[in-house]
C-alpha cells in the first residue's frame, strides 16, 4: 500500500487495543451522545468475524438481548469506542462463526480457551 | 489541478465520524502556456504534472516545455479575464481548502464489453423452469412487423468504462500541503494511479 496512505492512517491508529479474536467475549465501552452530554454504554457479546487491517480493521461483536439477537459492527480503531475488554477468551475453530446465528441457547455457546 | 488517484481509505473527523476518503495527489503543476484571446481565439491555461526523464519526451514537446522541467502529462483549463499567471508558475495542492467543493474528472474504469444486466441493471431472464440460456438475456428489443426494426437508442449490451467522467461537488476534505496530497470526502473516477483533474466550483 501506498506510504502516503499508511501515514494518513497511521495518525488514527490507537494502540491501547488489547489482542483479542474471533470467539473471544468482549465488553465494549462505546461513547453514546445524546444532546450535549455523552455517556458510556457496554455492549457485551461474542466476536463472530474480525477482517480488514490498519485502519480499515473492524470486528462483529454478536449477542442476544431481550431474546433477539443483536450484531454490531465496530471499527477497532475507532474513536467512539472507549475502551474494550476482554472478558472470556474462547476456543473455536473457524473464522467466521456465522453458525452462532442458527443456533438459540445453550447451543449457542463458545468453549473457553485452555491456556 | 492535475493530480494523481492514490487510492482510497478512511479518516475520523472530529466528532468521531468515520469519513471515507480517496487520497490524490495533488500537484506540483507548473504553468507551461497561457492561451489567450488574441493567440489562440480562446483563454486557458495549460498546465503539466509528472516529471519524467528528458528520453521520455519527443523534441516537440520538449521545445514547447521550454524553461520547464520535463513534465508528462499536460492538461489544459479554461478560465476568462485575467487570471495573473505566467508561463513557468507553480500550482500546489494549497490552492485547495478544507470544505472547499471541487468537480473530479477521470477516466472511468473499464469494464469491458458487459451484458445488459451489468451496464442498465436489467432483470434478465427466469433461473428456474426449464430455461437454458435466458439468465442474463435481455429479452425482447421491440415489437413486430409494425414498426419492423429496432429503435435506435435501445439499450443493448456495450462498452462500459474507462470513459471519461467527471464527478461533481467532491469536499475536500483535508489538505496536506507539504506532501501535495488532497483528501477527497468520497470516490472519485478512475483506478488508483490514474490522471484525475481537478476544478472548484461544481461546473
Amino acid at each position: 500500500m501506498s506510504t502516503i496512505i499508511e501515514e494518513i492512517a497511521a495518525e488514527h491508529l490507537r494502540d491501547n487495543i488489547p489482542e483479542f479474536s474471533v470467539g473471544d467475549t468482549v465488553k465494549v465501552s462505546v461513547k453514546v451522545r445524546e444532546g450535549e452530554r455523552e455517556r458510556i454504554q457496554v455492549f457485551e457479546g461474542i466476536v463472530i468475524k474480525r477482517r480488514g487491517a490498519s485502519i480499515q480493521e473492524s470486528y462483529t461483536v454478536r449477542r442476544i438481548s431481550h431474546g433477539i439477537g443483536v450484531e454490531r459492527v465496530f471499527a477497532v480503531h475507532s474513536p467512539m469506542v472507549d475502551k474494550i475488554e476482554v472478558a472470556r477468551r474462547g476456543r473455536v475453530r473457524r473464522s467466521r462463526l456465522y453458525y452462532l446465528r442458527d443456533r438459540v441457547g445453550r447451543a449457542a455457546r463458545v468453549k473457553e480457551a485452555r491456556r | 489541478m492535475i493530480g494523481k488517484k492514490v487510492g482510497m481509505t478512511h479518516v475520523y473527523d472530529d466528532d468521531g465520524r468515520y469519513i471515507p476518503v480517496t487520497v490524490v495527489e495533488a500537484g506540483p503543476c507548473s504553468v507551461t502556456q497561457v492561451k489567450t484571446l488574441e493567440n489562440d481565439g480562446y483563454e486557458a491555461v495549460q498546465i503539466g504534472f509528472g516529471e519524467t526523464r528528458e528520453t521520455r519526451l519527443t523534441q516537440a514537446q520538449l521545445g514547447h516545455l521550454g524553461d520547464n522541467s520535463p513534465l508528462r502529462h499536460l492538461r489544459e483549463f479554461r478560465v476568462t479575464g485575467d487570471t495573473g499567471v505566467a508561463v513557468g508558475d507553480t500550482v500546489t495542492a494549497g490552492v485547495f481548502e478544507p470544505g472547499q467543493n471541487v468537480s473530479v474528472t477521470g477516466t472511468s474504469k473499464g469494464k469491458g464489453f458487459a451484458g445488459v444486466m451489468k451496464r442498465h441493471g436489467f432483470h434478465g431472464g427466469k433461473r428456474t423452469h426449464g430455461q437454458s440460456d435466458r439468465e442474463r438475456a435481455p429479452g425482447s428489443v421491440g415489437a413486430g412487423t409494425t414498426p419492423g426494426r429496432v429503435f435506435k437508442g435501445t439499450r443493448m449490451a456495450g462498452q462500459v468504462g474507462n470513459k471519461r467522467v467527471t464527478v461533481k461537488n467532491v469536499t475536500v476534505f483535508r489538505v496536506l500541503e507539504e506532501r501535495n496530497v488532497v483528501l477527497l470526502k468520497g470516490p472519485v473516477p478512475g483506478n488508483n494511479g490514474s490522471i484525475v483533474l481537478m476544478k472548484p466550483g461544481s461546473n
